[in-house]
This record gives structure tokens, C-alpha cells and sequence, in this order.
């Protein structure tokens, strides 16, 4: 099975590698084009996303990561990485790489002191509920029509959602123990290279 | 499906400081300062009315800001804010909390309002991060709730030799408990003056349970990139970037520098042009009673 890269420009990426790591599966830091190219799927982890849509910028990777997403390598987006992918956002900033037809909502719920956890059913991740931690999240506010809902809170806010190749999810898998979505996602790169 | 959710559980507190890693936290007085911050790629800014260096320079009594003027900086940038209380003065804290900062920092750049006792840090929504020169006193104030760490350095000074003590000490502490064997934890435990809980916890993470920073002294993207080489997790800069000849530039050069710290080609490119920074003082030329770093107990 090829490598999983994630996106080590800012944020909580090293918590993604040993998730990744814990689950078997060989994991790598990216901060540039060339280390790209020796992965199979990508991770754009939580943090903050004015700061990492600078730092793409900075470092050239907005067309490298666009290119890899286009070739059908396997994209997910947790939180920061969610608004990153959307095609639009509510408010007018950062500029996301408009990947997945998504219209996103940064900071959806408040502040900090209006963060929390709740449990989550998500479609095709079986077990039971999945307890998923949302910090300043942003939520899904328009899902194209490629775009399938795996996941919404109680009052119908979509947190987590699929288009093909690309994954978004409004928290963080990667700050608990369950390494049930990570798995959700490794099953995408797989099936991919199987097919 | 439950509409349960949970606000201010440790998991949402100690994860907004796994967010910010990585990342810079820069010292702002306004509102131009903190726009000036954010596009330089500050992960968060900590709004405050005077910056350590000018701290030092007044002397008198240093409290909490004016809220007004935290909001103005909120109102300003998307990042998170964070806001400075006294040591102890929960007051000032329960003010922050109410103002809607996304941390506070119990800081030893204030004068502190309790010489005894830090704040209670369980009884918050809001997460607090909090200075420490070693591991014992990190985990006493991670006992009391506090869900990111930075080391202290000597805030104000510009000059890095106190942050490196204070990481260098940390770190060797966390590999001391890692080789330790079981039964030597708890008189280690007792000569650091850590709970026993927290440093079983050390040994079996190789590392403290919550994010740590580096503080106190960075004037420098090389200083930054140190300061992460010895293994902080993001860099706090206070006085280093406003005092500076070219503060836009600088910002940049030093969140560069944080996400690049492995790489000196990268830190050289980030390090050409800055023009003057900030012009310091020798941390080992203070009297010992100048120190902000002995505040904290």
C-alpha cells in the first residue's frame, strides 16, 4: 500500500501521523511539491486555515495540490482542511483551493469557549456513534449535487461529506483515540488502487 | 442521535493549542498591529496594552488589559485571540472568559496578584496556557487545568538564552522520567514537585500531555527555528516583532522560519533583509529581582 502524506505546514499534522501509524500504514510530513509526488493520498489536518493558506501560498503548493487531487489521488480535509478544499466560503477570506463543491461556514458555532464534542453517526463508518471534537469548526452550509452528507449534527448542519476522491469532516478524528475515520480514508486510497 | 454536546471538556480545551502548532502567536497592541500579524501568517495573536519590553521600561503595576481594547483586536482578525490575566487573579480570568478571548495566558509578564496560588484553571470554558521553567512546574500547572505550556524565556529582553535554559530543562526532565523505573517515579515526582499522575503520564508519552511553546526571548527567525530544533511545538513572539525595524517583514520571516525549522537554506532565505531587530538586553546583566521568569510558584 502506498504512503499517506499530510500536509506539515501548520497545525496538528504530526497527530494525523500517529493515528496513521497506529493503524499500519506508513505516514509522511509534506511541505513541498517534490514530496508530493512519493504519496498516494493526502491529509490536510486541522489548524488555522488563514494561516495555512498563507503559508500555501508562500510555498507554491496550491497548484501541486490541485494537480494531485485532480489525478484522483484521494484528498481529506479535517477542519482547517475542510475549508481548504470547499469551493467557496460564507465569509470573503482565506482564498480556499476550491477542489470540492462545498460552501463552508468558518467558525460556525463561535469561539473558542464555544467549541465542544458531541457523538456523531457517519455514514459508512459502522460501530456505533463516533465521538467527534470540534474546535472553532467550520460546518458544510451547501453540498453540490456530487457531493454525498455522511454525517450532520442536530439541527441538520453537514460536518462531514464525500465527492468521489475527496473527504472533509468538520472535527478532528485525529485528537481521539478512534481511529475509525482514518481507516475510512486509508479504505478510499486502497480501493483505489485496486480499481 | 444525541443533541448532547459538551463545551469546555480538556479534549476541546488542549485541542485549540494542537490547532495552533506549528504556528507563531505574535504580541499585539492594536488592532493595524494584529491585521499586520495575520497576514504574515500568526496562527494567533495575544492582544495586550504594552508589549514585555515596554513593560519593563515603565515598571509600576501591569494588569489586565482594557477589554475594550481586546474586543477592538477580536473584531479585527479571524485568528484566535488570546488575552493575558495575572498570576492567580481569577477575576481577571472570569473577565477574559466573559469578553470571549479564545485562551488566556497566565502570565508572569504581569505582576502577580496572588504570591501563593495560581488560578484554578478546571473552573473555566475557556482554556488557559500557562509559563513554566521546568517540568515540575509545568505539570503543577497543568494539575490546576492549564491545556497548552510555553516555556518562559525572559520576556522583554530579546536575548534567547533564558528560553533555551527552560526548554533544554524540560526536555531533559521528560527523558529523566522515561528511563526511570517504576518505582522511582514517585521521589522524582517529589523533587520536582509534580503530581505522580502527571509524571507517570510523561514517562509513558515521552512528552508533556499538552502542547508546549517556546516564549521569552525570540527576536530572531534563527532564534525561532532553535527554539523548535530543541523541540518546542510552535513559537510565542512578543516584543521581538513590533520593536523591530521592519515588523511586517520580520513577522513573516519568523513563521517561515517555524514551519521550515528543520531546513537552514530555508531559515537563510527567511533571515536576509530585515533591517534591525529588536535591541535587547542581556538577560545576565539583570538583577535577579528584574527577572520575570521567578514569578510563578
Amino acid at each position: 500500500m502506498r504512503s499517506v502524506g499530510v500536509l506539515a505546514l501548520q497545525g496538528d499534522f504530526a497527530e494525523h501521523i500517529a493515528t496513521l501509524r497506529r493503524l499500519g500504514v506508513d505516514a509522511r510530513e509534506i511541505r513541498t511539491t517534490k514530496q508530493l509526488a512519493g504519496v498516494g493520498a493526502l491529509i490536510i489536518p486541522g489548524g488555522e486555515s488563514t494561516t495555512m493558506a498563507k503559508l500555501m501560498d508562500m510555498y507554491d503548493l496550491r497548484e501541486p495540490i490541485t494537480r494531485f487531487a485532480s489525478a484522483g489521488n484521494p484528498v481529506w480535509g479535517t477542519c482547517a482542511g475542510l475549508i481548504m478544499l470547499a469551493k467557496r466560503l460564507a465569509d470573503d477570506r482565506p482564498q480556499p483551493l476550491g477542489l470540492m463543491d462545498i460552501v463552508a461556514r468558518r467558525n460556525a458555532f463561535g469561539r473558542q469557549v464555544d467549541s465542544f464534542e458531541t457523538d456523531l453517526d457517519i455514514r459508512g463508518v459502522e460501530g456505533g456513534p463516533y465521538r467527534a471534537v470540534f474546535i472553532r469548526a467550520p460546518i458544510v452550509l451547501e453540498t453540490g449535487p456530487s457531493v454525498e452528507t455522511l454525517a450532520s449534527l442536530w439541527d441538520g448542519s453537514v460536518v462531514a461529506a464525500r465527492q468521489d476522491n475527496l473527504l472533509a469532516t468538520s472535527f478532528h478524528p485525529e485528537l481521539t483515540s478512534d481511529g475509525r475515520v482514518h481507516r475510512y480514508f486509508v479504505e478510499m486510497m486502497a480501493s483505489r488502487a485496486t480499481t | 442521535m444525541t443533541t448532547q454536546r459538551e463545551t469546555g471538556t480538556f479534549e476541546v480545551k488542549s485541542g485549540l493549542a494542537q490547532m495552533l502548532k506549528g504556528g507563531v502567536i505574535m504580541d499585539v497592541v492594536t488592532a493595524e498591529q494584529a491585521k499586520i500579524a495575520e497576514d504574515a501568517g500568526a496562527c494567533a495573536v495575544m492582544a495586550l496594552e504594552r508589549v514585555p519590553a515596554d513593560i519593563r521600561r515603565d515598571g509600576g503595576v501591569a494588569r489586565m488589559s482594557d477589554p475594550g481594547m481586546i474586543e477592538s483586536i477580536m473584531k479585527a482578525v479571524t485568528i484566535p485571540v488570546m488575552a493575558k490575566c495575572r498570576i492567580g487573579h481569577f477575576v481577571e480570568a472570569q473577565v477574559l472568559q466573559a469578553v470571549g478571548v479564545d485562551y488566556i495566558d497566565e502570565s508572569e509578564v504581569l505582576t502577580p496578584a496572588d504570591d501563593n496560588h495560581h488560578v484554578w484553571k478546571h473552573d473555566f470554558t475557556v482554556p488557559f496556557v500557562c509559563g513554566a521553567r521546568d517540568l515540575g512546574e509545568a505539570l503543577r500547572r497543568i494539575a490546576e487545568g492549564a491545556a497548552m505550556i510555553r516555556t518562559k524565556g525572559e520576556a522583554g529582553t530579546g536575548d534567547i538564552v533564558e528560553a533555551v535554559r527552560h526548554m533544554r530543562t524540560v526536555m531533559q526532565q521528560i527523558r529523566r522520567a522515561q528511563h526511570l523505573p517504576d518505582d522511582e517515579l514517585a521521589s522524582f515526582a517529589k523533587e520536582i514537585g509534580a503530581p505522580l499522575a502527571l509524571v507517570e503520564q510523561v514517562k509513558r508519552l515521552g512528552r508533556l500531555p499538552v502542547v508546549n511553546f517556546a516564549a521569552g526571548g525570540v527576536a530572531t527567525p534563527a532564534d525561532a527555528g532553535l527554539m523548535m530544533q530543541l523541540g518546542a511545538d510552535g513559537v510565542f513572539v512578543g516584543s521581538g516583532i513590533f520593536k523591530s525595524g521592519n515588523p511586517a517583514a520580520r513577522a513573516k520571516a519568523v513563521v517561515k522560519a517555524v514551519t521550515h525549522y528543520n531546513d537552514p537554506a530555508a531559515i537563510a532565505e527567511a533571515s536576509k533583509g530585515l533591517g534591525e531587530a529588536m535591541v535587547g538586553i542581556s538577560a545576565r546583566s539583570m538583577k535577579p529581582e528584574e527577572l520575570l521568569a521567578s514569578r510563578g510558584w
